[in-house]
């Protein structure tokens, strides 16, 4: 079985993607993820998941062009200009 | 040449990098395949040369250290092997074209140890060689392979260091013990030109064509003699190559022509210990077989 494992190298940052690696099992994962990204003391913190059980999501649609979910979807500069302009503080 | 393998091209020229999951061209993938393949056996199979010195290791810290080191390169042929295998190779492909002879492993894992001196050498040079290679694989295109490079360079600057402490000792030892060091740096010498390859022009390199590698391997060895003559004559040490020199107006190194020869000829299983390795790393999947049995059918 393929495991993905995932690292945290400080407390408080974001665990990062690591590598993958075969094991036979869970205890065999436990023991490769902490020889393979622990021992030099890089990791504070290791997520190990069997491949298999990450959901991957790589496509995005967006059929209904709903901009006012991103920034794309406000553009303020013209129209802050034409604000200003109205209150004379252009 | 189609119009996506063209817009795909121009991605990876500008620095842009693909994941396992996305759209491939087919020549890439195989020049991937067999480019990461070749690093992941050279990492396996180099690690035979200083496995036959922990047992003869000087004190038990250098054995300690030595053994962490072939843990160290084992771990990286397991990570690069996955590289491979999602590339579309098994990992049990990979090995069984190494052990048959028809994949090949990096020139310098087919020569002897014959000394403590060469596993300084080793630990110090080749690794330095190595990492400077592999230091121009952080930007490659192919994302899941330069991200266990971070990984992997960084472990091997642990190696240079005990390489560096094993040659320092040996220096500021007896003059049979400087002896030692001599002979190994002349004798390595020549496989250590012939590390980076042939000068190939860069617009005629597929490697930096796909952006797999970010270097030439000229400009490899320009870094690599840059680095590291310096720190070789400081200790006292001569090079073998008489016309080795840096051009004070281009700041080039000149050189002797390595044999390329020699290069082929080793790298196509004809180097001084190939067979003998190759023999070893056989025996060894044999005899670990019921290992693996055991412990697949427990996992079953």
């Amino acid at each position: 079985m393929i495991y993905e494992v995932f690292r945290q190298e400080r407390k408080g940052q974001a665990f990062q993607h690591a590598g993958s690696f075969h094991a036979p099992g869970r205890d065999f994962a436990e023991t490769y993820a902490r020889e393979f990204y622990g021992r030099r003391a890089e990791s504070v913190a290791l997520w190990i998941v069997p491949r298999d059980d990450v959901v991957a999501i790589e496509d995005f649609a967006d059929e209904l062009g709903r901009t006012y979910h991103r920034v794309d979807g406000y553009s303020l500069k013209g129209k802050l200009r034409e604000a200003r302009e109205r209150a004379g503080n252009a | 040449m189609g119009a996506r393998v063209q817009e795909f091209v121009e991605y990876v020229q500008g620095g842009s990098q693909v994941e396992a999951g996305d759209w491939l061209p087919d020549e890439y993938r195989a020049k991937l395949i067999k480019f990461i393949e070749m690093h992941g056996n050279s990492e396996l199979m180099g690690v035979l040369p200083e496995r036959e010195w922990i047992l003869r290791a000087p004190t038990l810290q250098r054995k300690l250290a030595l053994t962490a080191k072939v843990q160290d390169e084992v771990g990286h042929a397991q990570l690069i092997y996955r590289v491979v295998e999602d590339l579309g190779k098994p990992r049990e492909q990979c090995l069984e074209d190494l052990l048959s002879g028809r994949a090949k492993f990096h020139n310098v894992f087919h020569y002897p140890t014959r000394t403590w001196g060469d596993v300084g050498v080793i630990a110090w040079l080749v690794d330095a060689a190595a990492i400077i290679s592999q230091k121009a694989l952080l930007k490659c295109s192919y994302a899941p392979y330069a991200r266990i490079m971070k990984k992997i360079c960084w472990e091997e600057s642990f190696h240079i260091l005990h390489g560096r402490d094993v040659i320092l000792a040996m220096m500021l030892g007896t003059p049979g013990q400087r002896e030692l060091v001599q002979e190994a740096v002349t004798r390595w010498w020549g496989p250590l030109m012939q590390f980076h390859g042939n000068p190939i022009p860069a617009d005629e390199d597929p490697m930096l064509y796909w952006r797999i590698k970010s270097q030439g391997n000229e400009e490899a060895r320009q870094q690599f003699l840059d680095g590291y003559v310096p720190q070789i004559l400081e200790l006292g040490l001569e090079l073998p190559d008489p016309a080795l020199r840096k051009d004070p107006d281009t700041g080039r190194w000149l050189y002797t022509e390595p044999d390329w020869e020699e290069l082929r000829h080793v790298v196509t299983g004809h180097g001084p210990r190939t067979q003998e390795r190759l023999d070893l790393r056989r025996r060894a999947r044999e005899e670990s077989a019921w290992v693996r049995r055991a412990v697949l059918a427990e996992a079953a």
